[in-house]
């Protein structure tokens, strides 16, 4: 028992090493000076700490033609809140209606807003181009907003309905006896118990959509335009750029997310176990 | 009552049309576009029947991006479970520090598929015989030379290198729905299994699994789509690579349509795509749906 003990702490020891490796790696090299880069000693970590790497990768550096991160970073923010509040809100009143006022046909629609969620976006992209074109809509911000609260939508609605289904509906049907009506009843008894939920929608919808790359890399090919998991892809892509700018900048753009993680992790957990549809 | 019935139909009517516009008629359009000739920058709509699925068949990138996805999905659906199940089988033993283990071996989810690509690429990188790097050098000073590898650049290796950072990625995952699995099946069965003179091997394979069947199913499920449509991992970490042996179908969608402009040819590359991924979802979704009548 004791020997079998050890082994099940070993196991979860060397799991975690590989699981912290890319992480050593990134802070290792992206802190290291210039002078210090040495690929022959890229395992050790630096003599001394230094942030040129991190101003590099986030000023850029114009002698070389370097662009830096700080625009996309923005470009990312500015996208990602409005887009992860809108979506919020739709999955809430789309909700709403599919468990406390199911009308008929309310059966069909969940499906066919919940297989939006899988599929491949390569089976929309072209036309969703030719349409944001028309729009007046590609290449900006506002379109990348846009399309991330369309896409965003099967997963708000299923987050908040099952949320949702868990309010008894005695509740609901107490409250119109007592003559309140649909927004009223949306108002008083569903929005203020709703925090649970807004708070595992957001914080999923600000994950996935910080990650995206593949609409900000077709809806915006422009590089002033774009965001930060784009510009990163871009920054790496140059052979010229040294590892640690390219660390650097892997870490400035893993951030946000990051932070996410660790200081609401309970919230995370949630979102990402409603999302393999565990509660349907 | 009247006014409330509509007020209900119209808070959900935005998005009902959203979806139905950006979803299913641009899957029809663009399953229209893969029967025209539009393989040039200018649209041209002439009907040309299954000409680009003909030639896509014929197309040795198409054949090699298939396989590798094959390749790709299982051996990263099995490392994943197998992983994910071991990881949350230990855990469960009442463990010191379960929470910070359990934390570290999820945070990966949190990030970029772009970040995870350039951090892998960089530690997979072999460097040259004389002058290794990354992971090589790394094994060469733990004495373990003989593992030394090409790693991606090596054709005969490709895409599995990528698998090994997509697991990375992914296991925590598969770890935590377990592990959720696990802790909801009531201890007394645990209790009457040891009971009953079962080790704890035999409690684990015939008690625990099977009653995990619906998350091992929905693992399979959200880890094959994921993996049919691997696209930003690739790019970040490897591109095509050489003789397209780290190539997957959604990146060659990309690269013939928005490169190549062959619309098109993309856009039947694209249809083959969803209906790889529907054949995996739509069943799943049609079965969680019922069961969840049933209940």
């Amino acid at each position: 028992m004791k020997l079998s003990r050890v082994l099940i702490y070993l196991v979860l020891i060397l799991f975690a090493i590989f699981y912290l490796t890319p992480v050593y790696v990134l802070l290792i090299t992206s802190m290291k000076s210039f002078a210090e880069v040495d690929l022959k000693r890229m395992w050790n970590p630096p003599k001394t700490i230094s942030f040129e790497s991190f101003v590099k990768a986030w000023f850029g550096d114009s002698k070389k033609g370097l662009r830096g991160l700080s625009q996309n970073f923005l470009n990312s923010l500015y996208l990602v809140i409005p887009a992860t509040i809108i979506s919020a809100l739709l999955g809430s009143m789309n909700g709403y209606v599919l468990t406390k006022w199911k009308f008929q046909g309310a059966n069909i629609i969940f499906p066919l807003l919940l297989f939006g969620m899988f599929i491949p976006y390569q089976s929309i992209l072209i036309p969703l181009v030719q349409v944001l074109q028309r729009m007046k809509l590609y290449s900006t911000i506002y379109g990348l907003i846009f399309v991330h609260v369309v896409y965003g939508i099967p997963i708000t609605t299923l987050i908040f309905r099952n949320y949702y289904s868990t309010i008894p509906t005695e509740l609901i049907e107490a409250a119109k006896i007592d003559g309140a009506d649909f927004l009223g009843i949306y108002r008083r008894i569903v929005l203020p118990v709703s925090m649970p939920a807004f708070a595992v929608v957001m914080i999923w919808q600000f994950t996935s959509i910080w990650n995206d790359f593949l609409f900000g890399l077709v809806v915006a090919p422009n590089p002033s335009v774009q965001p930060v998991t784009v510009a990163l892809n871009n920054l790496a892509g140059s052979y010229f750029v040294e590892w640690n700018i390219q660390m650097a900048g892997a870490l400035i753009t893993a951030l946000p997310p990051l932070l996410v993680y660790i200081f609401l992790g309970k919230y995370f957990m949630r979102g990402l176990l409603s999302g393999s549809l565990s509660g349907v | 009552m009247q006014k409330d019935k509509i007020l209900s139909f119209l808070f959900i009517l935005p998005s009902l049309i959203l979806v139905i516009i950006f979803v299913y008629i641009f899957i029809g359009w663009t399953g229209f576009i893969s029967l025209t000739d539009w393989n040039d920058i200018f649209p041209s709509y002439n009907l040309v029947g299954f000409r680009n699925y003909l030639e896509l068949f014929q197309n040795l990138r198409f054949q090699i991006s298939m396989r590798n996805t094959l390749v790709f999905t299982t051996l990263f659906l099995l490392a994943s479970l197998i992983i994910g199940f071991l990881l949350a089988i230990f855990l469960d033993q009442r463990i010191r520090g379960e929470n910070l283990f359990r934390n570290i071996y999820l945070f990966p989810m949190a990030i970029s598929f772009v970040v995870t690509g350039v951090v892998w690429r960089w530690i997979l990188n072999p460097g040259t015989a004389g002058n290794p790097v990354g992971l090589n050098q790394l094994l060469d000073k733990i004495g373990l030379s003989f593992l030394k590898s090409g790693w991606y650049t090596d054709p005969k290796i490709g895409i599995k290198a990528v698998v090994i950072a997509a697991v990375w990625q992914m296991s925590g995952y598969v770890m935590a729905m377990y592990l959720a699995g696990i802790r909801s099946i009531p201890y007394e069965l645990f209790e009457a299994a040891q009971v009953d003179g079962a080790n704890l091997w035999q409690v684990y394979r015939y008690i625990v699994l099977p009653l995990l069947r619906p998350i091992t199913l929905g693992a399979v499920i959200i880890l094959g789509h994921i993996s049919l449509k691997i696209f930003d991992l690739v790019v970040a970490m490897t591109g095509a690579g050489a003789g397209f042996s780290c190539d997957v179908p959604a990146l060659f969608m990309y690269d013939t349509t928005f490169r190549g402009n062959h619309f098109a040819q993309g856009a039947s590359i694209a249809i083959i795509l969803l209906v790889m991924v529907g054949v995996l979802i739509v069943p799943y979704l049609r079965y969680s749906l019922r069961s969840e009548v049933k209940r």
